[in-house]
């Protein structure tokens, strides 16, 4: 992660601009609202750039958080130190009721879904009586520090900014972590992350506490900037407006949230100010540009402005090589023989009335590598997928260890040390080879998103990175480890998810066509890895198509056609099976 | 509670609930198509519906100008997206496309302005005029902006929905407006009292539902218009205009849009901004019909009409959290019947 200077000297410029001379109390003013709108983006950055979850409803949290100080402090005379952990505890609960109805929706539903609360949510706001309906709360208390009263914008200034740049590190800290990294998988899909046993709905749900609760404490700071609350900033357009500074600053980037929040504040009151004087005449002429600028901005940077304007700064390889004599624990193992890891038995997979695997039957040793061959569309991926629990079978049994394993999700399969790779590489492109390979260690990891948050977890990580970095210098790519995975060849992307895999600390690792795209030498370099890795006593099964590849590799080879087994044997009786050779030739020889 | 009253609130939600689906439809072609989700829709009801109110008491609508106005910004876009291979034809299809259709459109307008044309006049010039802005607000807009995420398109598409209502407000004043009704007369069955008015929305909301089933069902723009909403990349690269689908889909969304609103403005009075809400509930039925089937919004949008009609007559202060929050159990039923499926995501 980058070093920590431009946000101090940031902290340090924001400190000093009340105490520049002269400076217009308006500024101030603009400042405060453009820290409070950061607070929210900044959520958003992680819910939606980061997540993928797209949120309209923020401006609902926002006004939870005010209402509940405004209530509190006015109808109970609480003090408003002692509202902030309420209000940020109200967003946050109704977070996870809101979140356990909404993250669950995938693609377009959850923007409408929250759409749709954040509307409703609005019209409650206006009708309820203890609210105050349409008028709202007013005379709400200032904050105080033992007599000094937070009466202004330029004295609340303080508040807002530390709570902007405190939270801006925090979110950080949680980004660059265990949890961190399993949130940023989950734009790209959740099988992957499952595969190394992130549960992804609580990882959805923890991004969505997270941006609520950041958006409550805008919301518990603006209503005691304005000291007084009303419906009108919590409604559907505010939500919307959060969004869209979240997008035009740059969805991914934690500063781009404050950096869109500046942008689309100060652009307003631009037009607001200066747009009557050059084109007088009725009203809204500054929402028509401002709505115009706004498409045009995002033709012209559709990533948003912070990535466009880091992109202008040199580039910086800043990675830093983990201390890789650091020991990780060794995945906990089951009490068990060492005999069969693997039994399929009669697994079928029916899609309709497609029989996508017919009762097929095989077993894996202890300390053998098994090739799953045969021609396209003949099921071995599914194969791979029934037993790494991503699919459950139609009938038959999966048996690990002597455990059946029919209905058990990912999370469990990986927990028993089967790992994977994809046909189709599921990496993160925007993230490093060290980071995506962590991801493999999940499960070794203890810390949480608030040890991670306060930095608490940097022992646990330190040893995470560790065996990554060893996994992927046993790979063969200690030179790409701080390249974006998304940069490098389909070949290379392929062994990094090898790397991923083995840090699970498997006992079996499945491989699908982990030589795809590999030219002879790296193919040779991969026989040996795994020749290495079966001596060393794991088990590999593999899917793969190139046949002397296989053929010099596998102990034992398993050869499937149209969903069902035709042939199993060493490679050399494989080789003169008649079945086999008219599967792959149409013909018998 | 009483029949009467029943039967009379069933009628109205009916009614409402027909041009909810109609919007919604629109909803759902726009986005199965060109992936934005399009807020302005709404803006579409009160150009359409304001544009026709104008025009029906005499006065110059501005939304002609602006038509106008989009066109020669969309035949700029055109000319700078082909600068580097600009042949005549291409030039010339494109300035009378863009240039000269709505400036002859302008034109009868501003002829027809001021002497209160007939309501068959409004009715088509209202649909040309908004028709164009649709067709050239997707040139503008959105079809640079075609390669871009869902996200990134939903805020283009705030972002013309703030200007196209600040332009409304320009257009139309403050003040609301209503226009003469599209059919009068009415009979009576029962204790039931039909208006011309609302079967005009029964009758126009059936027709389009039925059109737009054999334009996706039996032509080939329909099909490629379907191609290009599964996947963009292979539908070009089976020779379909992308680009062209988006407008198609822009021109119909428009189409509807003003409809809706010529349908609506006689019976009750609509702003400048009443279009937001309006396309707000399409939205809500095109949800519970999952953005991807036409029936099952309609029965959706029908469904949301009703139930806002019964709860303004029986908890009116709620009647908006009542339609919104509708959803919630709606979504927490189709995630539990959906288990999550993987999505390649780009």
């Amino acid at each position: 992660m980058q070093s920590r200077l431009p946000i101090l000297i940031f902290a340090i410029l924001m400190a000093a601009i009340p105490f520049v001379p002269g400076m217009p109390p308006f500024w101030i003013v603009l400042l405060d609202n453009i820290g409070l709108a950061a607070l929210v983006a900044m959520g958003l950055v992680l819910l939606t750039g980061v997540g993928g979850l797209t949120s309209f409803g923020q401006a609902a949290f926002v006004g939870f958080g005010a209402y509940t100080t405004a209530l509190l402090t006015t109808a109970y005379g609480l003090s408003p130190w002692l509202t902030l952990p309420l209000s940020l505890v109200v967003s946050g609960l109704l977070a996870v009721l809101l979140g356990l109805v909404t993250v669950r929706l995938s693609g377009h539903y959850l923007p409408l879904g929250t759409l749709a609360w954040g509307l409703g949510l609005f019209y409650l706001f206006s009708k309820l009586e203890f609210l105050g309906r349409n008028d709202g709360i007013s005379a709400i208390p200032p904050l105080s520090i033992g007599s000094f009263r937070m009466l202004d914008p330029g004295s609340i200034y303080f508040a807002i900014w530390v709570a902007v740049i405190l939270s801006a590190l925090l979110t950080m800290n949680l980004l660059d972590s265990r949890t961190g990294r399993a949130i940023r998988a989950l734009r790209r899909g959740h099988v992957a992350a499952e595969a190394f046993g992130v549960h992804t709905p609580r990882a959805k749900l923890l991004v969505f506490i997270h941006a609520a609760v950041l958006a409550g404490l805008s919301g518990w700071l603006y209503a005691h900037l304005q000291r007084a609350v009303n419906p009108t900033p919590f409604g559907a357009q505010a939500g919307i407006e959060y969004l869209f500074i979240a997008v035009v600053g740059g969805a991914g980037y934690v500063w781009g949230g404050v950096l869109g929040a500046a942008i689309v504040v100060i652009l307003k009151e631009v037009l607001q100010s200066y747009l009557p004087l050059i084109l007088p005449g009725s009203g809204q002429v500054e929402t028509i540009v401002f709505g115009i600028m706004l498409v045009a901005l995002l033709q012209l940077a559709p990533g948003g402005v912070w990535p466009w304007l880091m992109s202008l700064l040199p580039e910086r390889t800043s990675g830093r090589k983990p201390d890789t004599s650091l020991k990780l624990e060794a995945r906990p193992r089951l009490p068990g023989q060492s005999g069969i890891l693997l039994h399929v038995e009669k697994a079928r997979k029916q899609f309709g009335g497609v029989i996508a695997v017919n009762n097929v039957s095989f077993d894996v040793q202890a300390r053998e590598i098994v090739a799953l061959i045969g021609p396209n569309g003949a099921g071995k991926s599914t194969t791979f997928n029934l037993i790494t629990g991503v699919l459950s079978a139609t009938s038959g049994s999966i048996s690990v260890l002597g455990r059946k394993v029919d209905r058990a999700p990912p999370q469990e399969i990986v927990k028993l040390g089967i790992s994977r790779t994809f046909q189709h590489v599921k990496l993160v492109p925007d993230m490093t080879v060290l980071e995506n390979v962590a991801i493999g260690a999940h499960l070794r990891g203890q810390s949480g998103p608030l040890a991670s948050m306060l930095r608490l977890d940097r022992a646990d990580e330190a040893k995470l990175l560790a065996e990554s970095a060893r996994q992927i210098e046993r790979v063969g790519l200690a030179d790409q480890m701080h390249q974006l995975a998304g940069s490098l060849s389909l070949g290379q992307q392929r062994i990094v998810e090898i790397a991923r895999a083995l840090c699970v600390d498997p006992m079996l690792l499945l491989l699908d066509e982990p030589a795809a795209g590999l030219r002879h030498m790296e193919k040779q370099q991969l026989a040996k890895l795994l020749r290495d890795l079966r001596d060393g006593g794991m088990s590999v099964l593999l899917v793969e198509h190139d046949m002397g590849f296989v053929m010099n590799l596998a102990d034992r080879i398993v050869v499937l056609d149209f969903g069902t087994k035709i042939a199993e044997g060493t490679p050399a009786t494989i080789k003169t099976n008649p079945e086999v050779i008219k599967a792959y030739l149409g013909v018998a020889a | 509670m009483n029949t009467t009253i029943m039967l009379f609130l069933l009628q109205d939600g009916i009614t409402n609930g027909a041009i909810y689906a109609l919007l919604g439809l629109a909803l759902v072609l726009v986005f199965a198509v060109t992936r934005v989700i399009l807020i302005p829709q709404g803006e579409f009801v009160t150009y359409g519906a304001l544009t026709y109110a104008s025009l029906a008491s005499g006065q110059m609508p501005g939304t002609a100008k602006l038509a106008l106005a989009m066109g020669i910004g969309a035949c700029a876009f055109d000319l700078f997206a082909a600068r580097k291979a600009l042949h005549g034809r291409l030039i010339l299809r494109s300035v009378l496309a863009n240039i000269v259709l709505p400036a002859i459109v302008l034109a009868v307008t501003l002829y027809f302005a001021g002497q209160k044309p007939p309501v068959a006049v409004c009715i088509a010039l209202s649909l040309v005029i908004v028709a164009m802005i649709g067709l050239y607000l997707y040139r503008i807009a959105f079809q640079p902006l075609a390669h871009t995420s869902v996200l990134v398109l939903l805020i283009a598409s705030v972002g013309v929905h703030l200007a196209l209502q600040g332009l409304g407000l320009l257009f139309f004043g403050a003040e609301g407006q209503r226009g003469p009704a599209v059919l009068s007369g009415a009979f009576t069955a029962g204790s039931l009292r039909f208006t011309g008015q609302s079967l005009t929305v029964y009758g126009i909301t059936i027709a389009f539902i039925v059109g737009l089933w054999l334009f996706f069902g039996l032509t080939l723009y329909g099909k490629a218009l379907r191609a290009t909403a599964v996947n963009r990349l292979g539908a070009r690269l089976a020779g379909i205009r992308t680009s062209l689908s988006g407008q198609i889909a822009f021109l119909l969304a428009s189409i509807i849009g003003a409809l809706s609103g010529i349908m609506i403005v006689p019976i009750t009075t609509l702003y400048y901004d009443s279009g937001f809400l309006i396309g707000l509930k399409g939205f809500v039925a095109a949800i519970i019909g999952g953005l991807v089937s036409y029936p099952l919004t309609a029965v959706a949008a029908l469904l949301v009409g009703i139930v806002e009609a019964f709860s303004s007559f029986y908890a009116s202060n709620y009647k908006e959290v009542i339609v919104f929050m509708l959803l919630i159990p709606v979504l927490l039923l189709r995630s539990l019947a959906a288990p999550a499926v993987e999505e390649e995501k780009d």
